[in-house]
């Protein structure tokens, strides 16, 4: 029960480091990430093949994932960033697919749909419970620090930027901000993270495949960081840990419901999600942690 | 490379491509009245091809008229579902409502899912023999596909063309403000615009499942192909979309007989990014910010 919690924490933890990802990109800036589980999906197997094929040291996997996930967020950012916001949505949710067909296909390097097993641990794998407390206790502080360092940055006048951006583009033009490269900036700050994340997980539960980095992940993240707040990482990072939660409760309602096959209860829970989202999206947009307002300084 | 496979490559790309034109334009339709990119489409697809399933191989249709039967369940439930989970998030913005239609695909998907399961179906259609022309093979379904998506096109050309309704359709994506001020009602358009598109979709997706298998997953594997037409052809232009499709559908089929049949989806992304970085506006489309 002890490594259950324990591993639940972990796992929510790493659920936080995805929310968090998109405040920089969607609350801050308001872009949209349609794609995000497969920068979280890039950041695993580039961590996972490099660490466990190319023998790269296991401890430069989480570093490996934050690359990653920043190039790929770069490349994707590049062709649409001077267009409307709604091309974005259209390619990072292409993007996603893409990552699951080449991680599906490839099969000499990702194993295809069959995913890689035996991807090296962080932390020796090998100890039970101070295995599973230690990866916690990491994934913990790196949600903690980058928590953090999200907020100093939405602070900073960078961030202020970034909101002008979102608040109205052309204005924060006329200003002189270089729109397009803030934009980037913030989409590739948001899509490291996430690649972060996905080495994180990769290295964690030692197994991944194509199977695991369903869209479906993408609107989980989505409904935690609108509920908690996406403006904020604090809002981000306790709507993930309350999501996951909700996962775990509903995984245990399933079971004493006997009636229903695993397919229909998989199924309904999906369907609980995707609905909880739009309900928040229209009852509670701000979230639990609404945006601070700004006060103009005193001149 | 050999030559021998190009012709039949090609108009197996031709028959795909107006296949596709039917969804793409459905795509395409909503985000010029409507002003964002549905991502219900998918769903859409799916829905239409169980429809049409069920009307075909349990209430004994025949495909012409499981396919009507797909046409109107992805209109009506695309339409119910767009006015209750989607348009009342319309003061929020285009991508408030963009995710929305993402979380409610996924719901309607997983409602498919939680009544049909994962098993592959397939329609009721008569073993037949391939048509030979001139060294070219051509399935009897697939000409029977392109007849009726070939009959939709012209429909669609036929309404926006000569009808009050189409006359208004075409004011309001040009300009929603004149088009208001000239008495045509907004929400109507609307209405009209995403009941349409969605059946569209799902008569797409159900002439997608005739010639393949009917399972949860129709949707997924006609989106990338989808916004490859419209992006290419122009977001927001009809027309765009009818040749960003046959292009897309070619495209494809180029890349299952010369590359590797994996690679037919992977193939659009990289249309989507190169016409976004060199030509955003597509083909046909107007000029974008």
């Amino acid at each position: 029960m002890l490594t259950y919690i324990v591993f639940i924490l972990t796992i929510a933890a790493i659920y936080a480091l995805l929310a968090q990802s998109l405040v920089p990109i969607w609350g801050q800036t308001g872009m949209v990430n349609l794609g995000l589980v497969g920068f979280f999906a890039v950041g695993a197997y580039a961590s996972a093949l490099l660490t466990r094929d190319f023998g790269w040291p296991v401890y430069l996997g989480p570093i490996v994932g934050l690359v990653a996930g920043g190039i790929l967020g770069l490349i994707v950012t590049l062709s649409t960033l001077r267009l409307r916001d709604d091309y974005l949505a259209i390619v990072t949710l292409g993007f996603a697919e893409v990552v699951r067909i080449v991680a599906s296909n490839e099969i000499w390097l990702t194993g295809g749909t069959d995913g890689i097993a035996g991807i090296p641990g962080v932390f020796e794998r090998g100890t039970g419970l101070t295995f599973h407390v230690q990866f916690m206790v990491l994934t913990t502080l790196l949600c903690l620090v980058i928590g953090l360092l999200i907020t100093r940055l939405v602070k900073s006048p960078w961030g202020r930027v970034l909101r002008a951006i979102r608040d109205d583009q052309i204005v924060a033009s006329v200003a002189g901000k270089k729109v397009v490269r803030f934009k980037a900036q913030s989409f590739m700050l948001g899509a490291s993270i996430a690649g972060l994340a996905g080495a994180l997980y990769g290295s964690y539960i030692s197994y991944i495949a194509p199977d695991l980095f369903l869209p479906l992940i993408t609107i989980y993240v989505f409904l935690a960081a609108t509920a908690g707040g996406n403006t904020r990482a604090l809002g981000a990072t306790v709507g993930a840990y309350l999501l996951v939660a909700w996962l775990e409760i509903s995984r245990f309602i399933g079971e004493v419901v006997p009636v229903l096959s695993a397919v229909q209860i998989a199924s309904l829970r999906e369907i609980i999600v995707g609905l909880a989202l739009v309900i928040v999206l229209r009852f509670a947009p701000g979230g639990l942690f609404k945006e601070k307002r700004q006060k103009a300084p005193v001149t | 490379m050999s030559f021998d496979i190009l012709p039949q490559a090609l108009v197996n790309g031709l028959m795909a491509g107006t296949v596709l034109a039917v969804p793409a334009i459905g795509f395409t339709a909503i985000f010029a009245i409507r002003g964002y990119p549905n991502f219900m489409i998918g769903a859409m697809a799916t829905i239409g091809a169980y429809a049409g399933w069920m009307a075909n191989s349990s209430a004994g249709f025949s495909l012409w008229a499981a396919v009507a039967v797909a046409f109107v369940a992805a209109a009506l439930i695309g339409l119910v579902t767009e006015k209750v989970a989607v348009r009342p998030l319309e003061a929020s913005g285009a991508l408030t409502m963009a995710i929305a239609s993402l979380a409610m695909s996924i719901v309607l998907e997983n409602a498919i899912r939680f009544f049909f399961s994962n098993n592959l179906r397939g329609f009721d259609t008569p073993l037949e023999r391939d048509v030979v022309m001139m060294g070219i093979r051509f399935g009897p379904q697939q000409l029977r596909n392109l007849l009726i998506a070939l009959g939709i096109m012209v429909a669609i050309w036929a309404i926006l063309k000569f009808t009050r309704f189409g006359r208004a359709m075409r004011a309001s994506a040009d300009n929603p403000d004149l088009a208001r001020l000239k008495g045509v009602e907004p929400v109507r358009i609307a209405d009209i615009t995403i009941a349409m598109a969605m059946g569209l979709c799902g008569l797409g997706g159900a002439l997608l499942a005739i010639d393949s298998s009917v399972d949860p997953m129709v949707g997924t594997r006609l989106l990338l192909s989808i916004f490859a037409a419209a992006v290419l052809g122009g977001l927001g232009s009809i027309p765009g979309a009818v040749v960003g499709a046959l292009s897309i559908g070619i495209i494809e089929e180029m890349t299952v007989a010369y590359l590797a049949p994996a690679y037919r989806l992977a193939i659009s992304f990289i249309v989507i990014i190169l016409v976004l970085t060199f030509r955003p506006q597509g083909i046909l489309g107007a000029k974008v910010r």
